[in-house]
């Protein structure tokens, strides 16, 4: 057998899944001494090129609350054309259709290398996707005509069937008609006033009244005449939408010296969530809203309109003096589970040099599984590419985004699940393998995902339940089955399966396997997500001293010091957009974001990846920094004195040309694949936007280590965070003194 | 006047009231010259001895000026005109003379009274002495020219026939002149009243009186003694004249009798009087003769034919017919002619005195001076003055008019005439008393023919008199105290201190002294101001005045405005207010000297000293949040919902639109109108336009939140018209097809309103709402209306709740309106009932109008809504108004009546105050006033012009104050009074039930009436109506009042049509309100020429089945087709000679190249352009379903509704006023 790191790697190129630990510990006890839970990353809908989808449906276990999926670990007997559930052992007779079925005649799902399948099926008509537009035009100028520029040029990103709808706000929302001719329509709601999901439809003309008969709905048909007012395909309305938002005008509402505009952004979303809500329930759809401030007005605004207040920080936030948050972030959370409740999910890209109320609203992503992109204006490259680089198409020519998606997770009798952190909402679907220990959101088996990418990854955090009185026989295995129902960006509805096991191993007398069958990356990400998850629902500094706590033993260092659970140095804002994208991303990302990797590049050799410390910021190097959410390249004194000089022009220098722009093809090459595009900072040494850089490197040399200050052997950064050479010294002193 | 026979006398009356009318106008022209003259004569007359000097000047140029005039509208307006012309010129020449020293005395109305009283009682006396000759002729002169007109005499004379039980003294005096019939007339009544009840109930005054007059003229009566009427009557006539006073007093029933002596002897006297009018008199006998003759003028003729036909038969009537020529020949013989006359005048006179002073005053003038002159001998003689004094104020105008004649009078006054006189009455009097006394009703009933109507009052004289007397003259308004000519009179206005009566109109002219007085007479004291009010081209409209940054000078205390009315003393250092008497500075800037007068120096250069009306302009302070306004805004709100886009309405109004909006208001024509426009379409939601000049397509917002409405845009929704015009043609091309397939029936009414006034506060601005609305909001929303017709509730005392609104919601949207300057106008096109009486609150209380169009279909209503719509947008007007209205120390302002709201007592806001628009003022006393001072009110008007200035207009109005009931009753105008109660009425009922309202306003004008009679009338038999000159007409349009559909319904008439009908009234002018009461019937005859033929009554009676009619009633036209129509006739105006073939849906004339349909659509044509509305033209055929709402206009008849004909309501009221008396 190959080593762990190559099994593990096997199994999430297969499977896309990643477990904490390998070999599972058979005793509940022995599984809670182990610290870190026996949990997975697993990716829904990792990129498997090579996995046909096969074009049917799957068969299910009978027992009506197993229902699991014929797999390749189920017992088949050919000969009876029986077969027997690997969670439940219900025995269930094979349908009609699998009549032929033999040794030699398997289907796909009985193979091995199947382990993980995606059916085709067919329920009822398909569905276009649905992009609804929500679009702030209390803009500067030049920022809206970006904005609308990356709008229409996204018309023509978008499949020719799709839905496409717009609402504008400012002061007013308006949701704009895309069926008439001639007059442009749109319905325009006022920005302060809160209003039920029934009385916008009825607004919006959405209802028919001669449908409320008492009998309820017939089949309530859609008419499409109705709602194809507001959402329109795409080939339809092509010219009339790009002419409609080549005429979107600034909000003309005055804006009075010293205030802010007044955005209705609350309301906005609400119609957004409310015309969905009443026409496509059960739909995939994206909500995009984009916004350049805060929301000022009517229920959900941030902050009042008043320039000389600003908006709340975390200094406000401890102090209790966020007026507006609590009510604000009731109001979103709320929202967004309307939206996830009916599959929609919401996008968010905010543009501005301030803060635009991230912080309440991150809920409408995290819950939707829709991006938030943040950026300083629509008109620079972040946002274009970003916004760009949603309509994304894999090898096939189709969208990297799905729908609609469920997760079901059934297990073998001996484990359960204690719930899942990711883009996800709970579902409520009772079954057999509920684990009582609630982590993350738990308390059922399904979650919805109502958007997903190849690269959405959810951790699952399930508990060992066996006890340690009964004992499993040797080489018995635990089971985990993930079942992802899902529209496809090509209106297929799609089922994919991923069933793995795992042996199952005595603590006691087999510790040195379990220890080795440990993938620290996975268990890095699965406890910091741990961490955010109860960094956002609890207080901040109870946190950490949980974590320092929880995992002194783990290398821990990066993450305490990362954004995603330190607040110091980032805006209540950031910390919300850095822990949305760390908690959907998956495992090599995450970790980018946990310790981001710098690549150092010298006349001495071919690039290397060095250690993140102040010890690597050398004179004559360049170094390149990926923390996920920036890209920097950093020359070094040297460097840039001679990139100053322009040695690089010259033809006897090429080699220093070369290696300056080595850097920044590696850079591009990360560009064109992350989502959302980082931050590009292409800066020197004593450069201002080298803080970034420095912000992130291990503090070995600070101007208190006076021994260490004005050699050369690296940069001083000026900090009172400790190193990690103190970082550990503290941690072997605590580690000794708890253990007496 | 009218006897008992109605009926027979109807079938000659008929005839007669053509031959009346234009024997009238001829005479009127003569008459009213003189009445000018005579006012001023009079009060010269008595002034002489005291201010003379001042006056006289005054008088007398007045007097000459209306004496040349007058003559030369009776040359025109009479055909008789050559005939009288020359008569009518010459007496005038005399008459003015006396005039003139008349006027002087007669500018001291003050001093007049008495010597009207004097005079009044010497006229009649007088005219039995002077008399004669004098008196005679004087009566004579004024009254031939009546008589002539009144054609009446005639009537006058049948009714003596008939009359025999009737006295309609009164009637026929009023039919005959308006003026001097009705002096004859009334003094007929009263001579009437003399011979029977006079002499009990008048002994005292009466007696004298009447005795005195009436007794001689027996004397000549004698002759005439068939009716002692005949004989009495002319010579009553004549005194009548000078008592058309009496004529007033209609004989409503037997009692009558009396009146139909005075009427005939009005005639009489007219013609009588003419004689005496020396020559010129003779010539009117003369013209009164030609009138007949005249009967050329198809209609008149025959009806002076038969007037004269009766008189002739009866004995006294052919004394009558005759009396003219033989009179003339007598009187200009000598005169002794005159004696009898004066017999008959004096008894008269004392009657007449009341009428007659009022008219007499306008008729004296032409022949007047004479005429006057007898009378004020008779007045002189006065024996009676003190008797008279009661009566002499009215006299008194005889007085003064008579007041040339005092010399004449004087020789009168010898008094013998006076005795003679009397007898007549008596003689007159047994026949009326029998009447009235033994028991109207029998007597009514007795009667074979009922009353004539003929013989009473006729508004149809009234009118023609005062046009024919007043049209010629320009109005001055320097003169205090005098009222306008009638809102039917063409006239010019010159400003000269008080406001041009197109501004503002009062009640009365003569305000009583003291508040026991108002309330005695119960005359209600009242103004009704039309601020903005278009003049004619050669008018000058106000001018503008600008004091620069200070603002307008005003008084310190009460902050009246500067006026004419300040008095500025020291040197011209500071100036006393005529309002509060505080003294204030004058500022550096505004300081000019004085001159030897104590007039400022530039007094005549600036019109803010010299003008009864003129503008400031306004400064920042007098704007609203100290801020100068922006220029208004035009909001256009376009009921798409079914039923509107199904009737036309929104194709129409989009494709008019697109014209209409080069015509918005502005002050230069040469500019741009700078007033910027917004559209907005709505059922059940609102949809809102983007117009903004940069967009290639209109942009629609549409707002469904309507609980809470908002406005969803603010630029690209009110827009300059020229900078936008692309798209906005674009969205009214593309409106009608939006929404050509609606199924939406539903509508919302409150936040449309709430949607514009969103919109003018987000711009900033004052300005209009246009609403075309069509049905019952019903859909869910802030306003929402419930279905609450129900017309069980008619006639109960739950009634008035069906005119209050449903709920106060409307009454606080328009607060707000109020308070931003958003006036609304709504366009209604309803198919069923969407309840006016709420959705109206809003633009009732802006300023704004309702528009009603029913059943609104495109081919036949377009028209009329469209010269609405155009009318409505293109009028010039104010927005953000305030008025207020402060008055001298004694009275004050204590209601207001209109379109508008008041959030305190003082201050009357008008979110929009178009020119059509009216606030009527009631004043009460809260002090005494002082007739020395007079007094003042001064109307301010701040508003911001339609290109956005501030600016103040200023009306001034100085009346004068009197101590005698007389004077005030001869010093107001019926009009106005009608045009106050009807307002008073139509508001009480929504607090009060309807019979309520008409029993009170019942009881009211028999207490006015009462009052005169017991105050200032001459004695009489209680069984005689003795109406006051100046309220003849009250009766008859009080009826008219009390039968509108407000206060009557009929069964048709559904509870939006009586609110919207209550509503239109409330800012009616009075020349509006006067036509809508009193609708103008012209009969379709001879077309020819630039005059129009003289209306006739409005009665079925008066149509002639052969004849075609137009009838207009400020809000209708219809076309009334005989059955037996000429041929010729149908062919000249609808192409086609058969009746049958006529199209009774057609709405409007074929054009044909013919004279006549020419004229009659170019006279429809200019009867539209007089009114605030088109008028829908509708052909009604005889005995045709249709011909029933034509009926229901005639308003003399009974309504069947059960609205009393005018002769039963005019019997009721008398009776109301002897149940008052007694």
């Amino acid at each position: 057998m190959a080593t762990y790191q190559e099994f593990i790697q096997q199994n999430e190129d297969r499977d896309g899944v990643r477990f904490s630990w390998n070999l599972w510990p058979s005793s509940r006890l022995e599984a809670t001494r182990l610290v870190v839970p026996v949990s997975c990353l697993f990716t829904p809908l990792k990129e498997r090129p090579d996995l046909p989808p096969v074009q049917y449906e799957p068969v299910l276990c009978s027992r009506a609350n197993c229902k699991a999926v014929l797999n390749p670990l189920c017992q088949v007997d050919y000969r009876a054309k029986i077969w027997a559930c690997n969670f439940c052992f219900q025995r269930n007779p094979f349908p009609p259709s699998y009549a032929g079925i033999s040794d030699v005649n398997q289907p796909a799902e009985l193979m091995p290398q199947f382990s993980t399948i995606e059916y085709i099926v067919q329920r009822g008509p398909p569905n276009p996707l649905i992009f609804l537009y929500v679009v702030d035009t209390c803009l500067e100028e030049e920022d809206l005509q970006a904005l609308k520029e990356s709008l229409q040029m996204s018309l023509s990103l978008l499949p020719p069937n799709a839905l496409v709808g717009l609402i504008t706000f400012g002061r007013m929302v308006q949701v704009h008609e895309l069926s008439c001719e001639g007059i442009a329509k749109s319905y325009v709601f006022r920005g302060t006033k809160e209003l039920s999901s029934k009385q916008i439809q009825e607004m919006l003309g959405l209802t028919n009244p001669s449908a409320s008969g008492p009998q309820g709905r017939p089949a309530a048909p859609q008419d499409p005449a109705v709602t194809c007012r507001f959402l329109q395909p795409v080939h339809k309305v092509d010219m009339n939408l790009t002419d409609l938002l080549g005429e979107l005008q600034r909000d003309p509402w005055p804006v009075p010296q010293g205030k802010r505009p007044l955005r209705s952004t609350g309301i906005a979303l609400s119609i957004a969530v409310g015309l969905l809500e009443g026409t496509f329930p059960n739909t995939g759809a994206r909500v995009m809203m984009f916004m350049g401030g805060p929301p000022t007005q009517g229920p959900g605004m941030v902050v009042g309109d008043e320039l000389k207040t600003p908006i709340r920080s975390w200094h406000d936030i401890t102090k209790d003096n966020a007026r507006h948050l609590k009510k604000a972030t009731k109001y979103y959370d709320a929202l967004a589970n309307r939206a996830a409740v009916n599959g929609h999910s919401i996008d968010i890209y905010a543009c501005a040099l301030d803060q635009t109320g991230l912080l309440e609203m991150k809920c409408l992503s995290n819950l939707t599984g829709g991006h938030i992109a943040m950026g300083d204006s629509f008109n620079t490259s972040l946002f274009k590419q970003t916004f760009q680089r949603v309509f994304s198409k894999d090898h096939n020519g189709e969208f990297r985004m799905a729908f609609g998606g469920t997760l079901e997770v059934s297990t073998s009798r001996e484990l359960k699940v204690s719930g899942a952190i990711g883009p996800c909402v709970s579902l409520n679907a009772k079954g057999p393998c509920i684990s009582e220990n609630e982590v993350g959101v738990g308390g059922t088996t399904q979650w919805k995902i109502c958007s997903l990418s190849p690269s959405t990854t959810l951790v699952l955090y399930f508990e060992v339940v066996n006890q340690h009185n009964a004992p499993i026989p040797q080489g018995g295995r635990g089971a985990v089955q993930f079942v992802t129902q899902y529209q496809h960006s090509n209106t297929q509805r799609r089922i994919r399966v991923t069933t793995v096991a795992r042996n199952w191993a005595d603590a006691q007398s087999q510790i040195q396997h379990i220890e080795s069958s440990f993938d620290q990356e996975a268990s890095a990400v699965i406890m910091a997500r741990l961490g955010v998850f109860r960094a956002e629902s609890e207080e901040g500094p109870d946190v950490l001293r949980w974590l320092d706590r929880q995992l002194i033993r783990l290398f821990m260092f990066h993450l305490r010091r990362s954004p995603f659970l330190q607040v110091f140095n980032n805006s209540p804002d950031e910390c919300s957009y850095y822990r949305h994208h760390f908690v959907c991303q998956n495992l090599t990302q995450s970790l980018i974001m946990i310790q981001p990797i710098l690549y150092s590049y010298s006349f001495h050799g071919p690039p290397e990846p060095v250690l993140l410390d102040s010890g690597s910021i050398l004179p004559d190097r360049i170094l390149l920094m990926d923390t996920f959410f920036q890209l920097v390249i950093y020359h070094g004194e040297t460097i840039a004195q001679w990139r100053k000089a322009g040695y690089q022009e010259q033809p006897e220098y090429e080699n220093f040309k070369h290696l300056l722009v080595a850097p920044v093809d590696d850079a591009q090459e990360i560009l064109q694949t992350r989502f959302p595009m980082p931050r590009y900072i292409d800066t020197e040494h004593g450069g201002s936007q080298a803080r970034f850089l420095l912000s992130k490197v291990n503090p070995s040399q600070t101007h208190n280590n006076l021994y260490s200050w004005g050699q050369e052997t690296g940069a001083p950064i000026l900090t009172d965070d400790v190193s990690l050479q103190v970082f550990m010294d503290h941690l072997k002193k605590l580690a000794v003194s708890s253990a007496t | 006047m009218n006897v008992n026979q109605q009926t027979p006398m109807a079938s000659p009356y008929g005839p007669p009231q053509p031959g009346y009318g234009q024997p009238s106008y001829a005479p009127l022209g003569g008459g009213y010259p003189g009445p000018y003259g005579p006012y001023n004569g009079p009060a010269a007359a008595y002034q002489p001895g005291a201010p003379p000097q001042g006056y006289s000047p005054y008088a007398s140029f007045p007097s000459k000026a209306v004496a040349a005039n007058p003559v030369s509208d009776l040359s025109s307006p009479l055909d008789l005109g050559p005939a009288r012309g020359p008569l009518t010129s010459a007496p005038r020449p005399v008459s003015t003379p006396q005039a003139y020293s008349q006027y002087p005395q007669g500018d001291s109305q003050n001093g007049p009274p008495p010597m009207d009283h004097s005079m009044a009682q010497p006229a009649h006396r007088s005219p039995v002495s002077q008399p004669y000759s004098h008196g005679a002729m004087n009566l004579s002169g004024p009254h031939p020219s009546y008589s002539q007109q009144y054609g009446a005499p005639p009537p006058m004379q049948q009714v003596t026939n008939q009359m025999s039980g009737m006295q309609i003294g009164s009637g026929p005096p009023t039919s005959v002149g308006p003026g001097y019939a009705h002096h004859p007339s009334s003094q007929p009544p009263i001579s009437a009243a003399y011979s029977s009840a006079a002499p009990p109930s008048y002994t005292q005054a009466p007696p004298p009186l009447s005795a005195a007059p009436s007794q001689p003229p027996p004397p000549s009566e004698p002759a005439a003694s068939q009716p002692y009427y005949g004989g009495p009557p002319p010579p009553q006539q004549q005194p009548f004249p000078s008592a058309h006073h009496p004529s007033q007093p209609f004989v409503s029933s037997s009692p009558y009798l009396g009146p139909p002596s005075q009427p005939q002897a009005p005639p009489v006297s007219q013609q009588q009087s003419f004689p005496p009018g020396p020559p010129a008199q003779q010539p009117f006998p003369n013209s009164a003769p030609p009138p007949v003759s005249q009967a050329s003028y198809s209609g008149p003729p025959p009806l002076t034919q038969h007037s004269f036909p009766p008189s002739s038969q009866s004995g006294p009537f052919p004394p009558i017919s005759i009396s003219p020529s033989q009179y003339p020949g007598p009187q200009p013989q000598s005169q002794p002619g005159p004696p009898p006359f004066h017999s008959g005048p004096s008894p008269r006179g004392p009657i007449p005195p009341p009428s007659m002073s009022q008219q007499q005053a306008n008729h004296l003038p032409p022949g007047p001076m004479q005429q006057q002159q007898p009378p004020q001998p008779g007045m002189q003689g006065g024996y009676p003055t003190q008797q008279n004094g009661a009566f002499g104020q009215p006299r008194g105008p005889q007085p003064g008019y008579a007041g040339p004649h005092y010399p004449g009078q004087q020789n009168y006054g010898a008094g013998p005439a006076p005795a003679p006189a009397p007898p007549a009455q008596k003689r007159l009097d047994p026949d009326s008393i029998p009447s009235p006394q033994a028991s109207e009703l029998p007597a009514v009933q007795k009667s074979r023919h009922r009353i004539d109507p003929d013989a009473i009052p006729s508004p149809i004289q009234v009118i023609e008199d005062d046009r024919v007397n007043k049209s010629s003259e320009p109005f001055t308004t320097g003169v205090k105290g005098q009222a306008p000519p009638l809102v039917t009179t063409n006239f010019q206005v010159k400003d000269q201190g008080n406001a041009s009566p197109r501004f503002i109109r009062c009640t009365a002219y003569n305000m009583p002294c003291t508040a026991d007085m108002a309330k005695q007479s119960q005359v209600p004291l009242a103004a009704v101001i039309k601020p903005l009010a278009m003049l004619p081209p050669d008018e000058t409209p106000p001018y503008i005045v600008d004091h620069g940054d200070g603002g307008p000078i005003r008084c310190n205390r009460c902050k009246a405005y500067m006026c004419p009315y300040m008095q500025f003393i020291e040197g011209g250092r500071r100036f006393q207010c005529g309002f509060c008497s505080c003294v204030t500075e004058v500022p550096p800037h505004y300081f000019q000297h004085l001159d030897h007068t104590g007039k400022r120096v530039d007094c005549y250069d600036r019109p803010e000293l010299s003008q009864g009306s003129y503008e400031f302009v306004a400064t920042v302070d007098y704007c609203k949040n100290n801020k100068l306004p922006q220029p208004p805004s035009f909001i256009f709100f376009i009921d798409v919902s079914y039923n509107a886009v199904k009737s036309g309405m929104v194709n129409i109004v989009c494709q008019e639109l697109k014209t209409l909006l080069d015509y918005l208001p502005r002050e230069n024509p040469e500019a741009d109108s700078v007033v910027r426009v917004g559209f907005v379409t709505y059922n059940k939601v609102l949809h809102f336009y983007n117009v903004k000049s940069s967009l290639a397509q209109p942009q629609m917002m549409v707002v469904s939140d309507v609980s809470d409405m908002f406005l969803p845009l603010l630029d690209g929704f009110l827009v300059g018209v020229n900078d936008s015009r692309m798209v906005i043609e674009s969205l009214l091309d593309q409106i009608p097809e939006m929404f050509a397939d609606t199924r939406e029936t539903e509508t919302v009414f409150g936040p449309v309103i709430q949607a514009g006034l969103e919109a003018l506060k987000a711009a900033d601005c004052a300005g209009k709402l246009f609403v075309f609305h069509s049905t019952l909001p019903i859909a869910e929303a802030p306003g929402k209306l419930k279905n609450r017709e129900d017309k069980k509730l008619v006639g109960t005392d739950k009634e008035k709740s069906l005119f209050q609104p449903q709920s106060g919601f409307y009454s606080n949207l328009s607060k707000e309106c109020v308070a931003q300057g958003c006036c609304v106008d709504l366009f209604l096109f309803p198919n069923q009932y969407v309840d006016v009486a709420t959705l109206g609150v809003v633009p009732v209380s802006t300023g704004g109008s309702v528009y009603k169009y029913t059943y609104f279909q495109a081919e036949t209503d377009r028209e009329r809504f469209l010269n609405d719509l155009r009318r409505d947008v293109q009028k010039p007007m104010g927005f953000d108004a305030v008025m207020r209205v402060r008055t001298s120390t004694g009275i004050r302002a204590t209601d207001f009546f209109g379109s508008f709201f008041m959030s305190n007592t003082t201050d009357v806001e008008l979110a929009g105050l178009d020119c059509d628009k009216t606030v009527t003022v009631e004043f009460r006393h809260d002090d005494k006033l002082s007739e020395d001072t007079g007094a003042l009110m001064q109307c301010a008007v701040l508003y911001t012009s339609c290109s956005g200035q501030r600016r103040l207009r200023v009306h001034n109005m100085a009346v004068n104050c009197c101590s005698q009931l007389a004077d005030l009753y001869r010093n107001c105008e019926t009009d106005t009074i009608i045009n106050f109660f009807s307002k008073y009425a139509y508001r009480s009922i929504l607090n009060t039930p309807t019979k309520t309202v008409r029993d009170t306003m019942v009881n009211q004008c028999a207490q006015i009436l009462a009052c005169y009679r017991k105050n200032c009338a001459s004695p009489s038999s209680a069984g005689q109506l003795i109406l006051p000159e100046c309220m003849k007409l009250l009766p008859v349009y009080l009826n008219c009042v009390l039968k509108s559909d407000v206060l009557q319904p009929g069964a048709d008439i559904s509870l939006d049509d009586r609110a919207y009908l209550r509503q239109l009234l409330s800012c009616m002018d009075v020349s509006e309100s006067h036509i809508f009461f009193y609708p103008r019937l012209l009969p379709l005859v001879k077309l020819d020429g630039g005059s129009l033929p003289m209306a006739v009554r409005n009665s079925e009676e008066r149509l002639s089945k052969g004849g075609v009619y137009l009838l207009e009633t400020g809000l209708h036209l219809f076309l009334w087709v005989g059955a037996n129509a000429q041929q010729e006739l149908l062919s000249n105006i609808f192409g086609t000679p058969t009746f049958s073939q006529i199209d009774p849906n057609m709405t409007s004339l074929p054009e044909l190249d013919n004279p006549f349909s020419q004229r009659l659509r170019e006279i429809i044509d200019s009867f539209r352009s007089q009114r605030s509305r088109y008028m829908k033209l509708m052909v009604v055929k005889q005995e045709d379903k249709a011909e029933l709402i034509f009926k229901h206009f005639l308003c003399e008849d009974k309504s069947t509704s059960g609205g009393a004909s005018y002769v039963d309501f005019l019997c009721h009221m008398h009776k109301e006023i002897r149940q008052l008396l007694s």
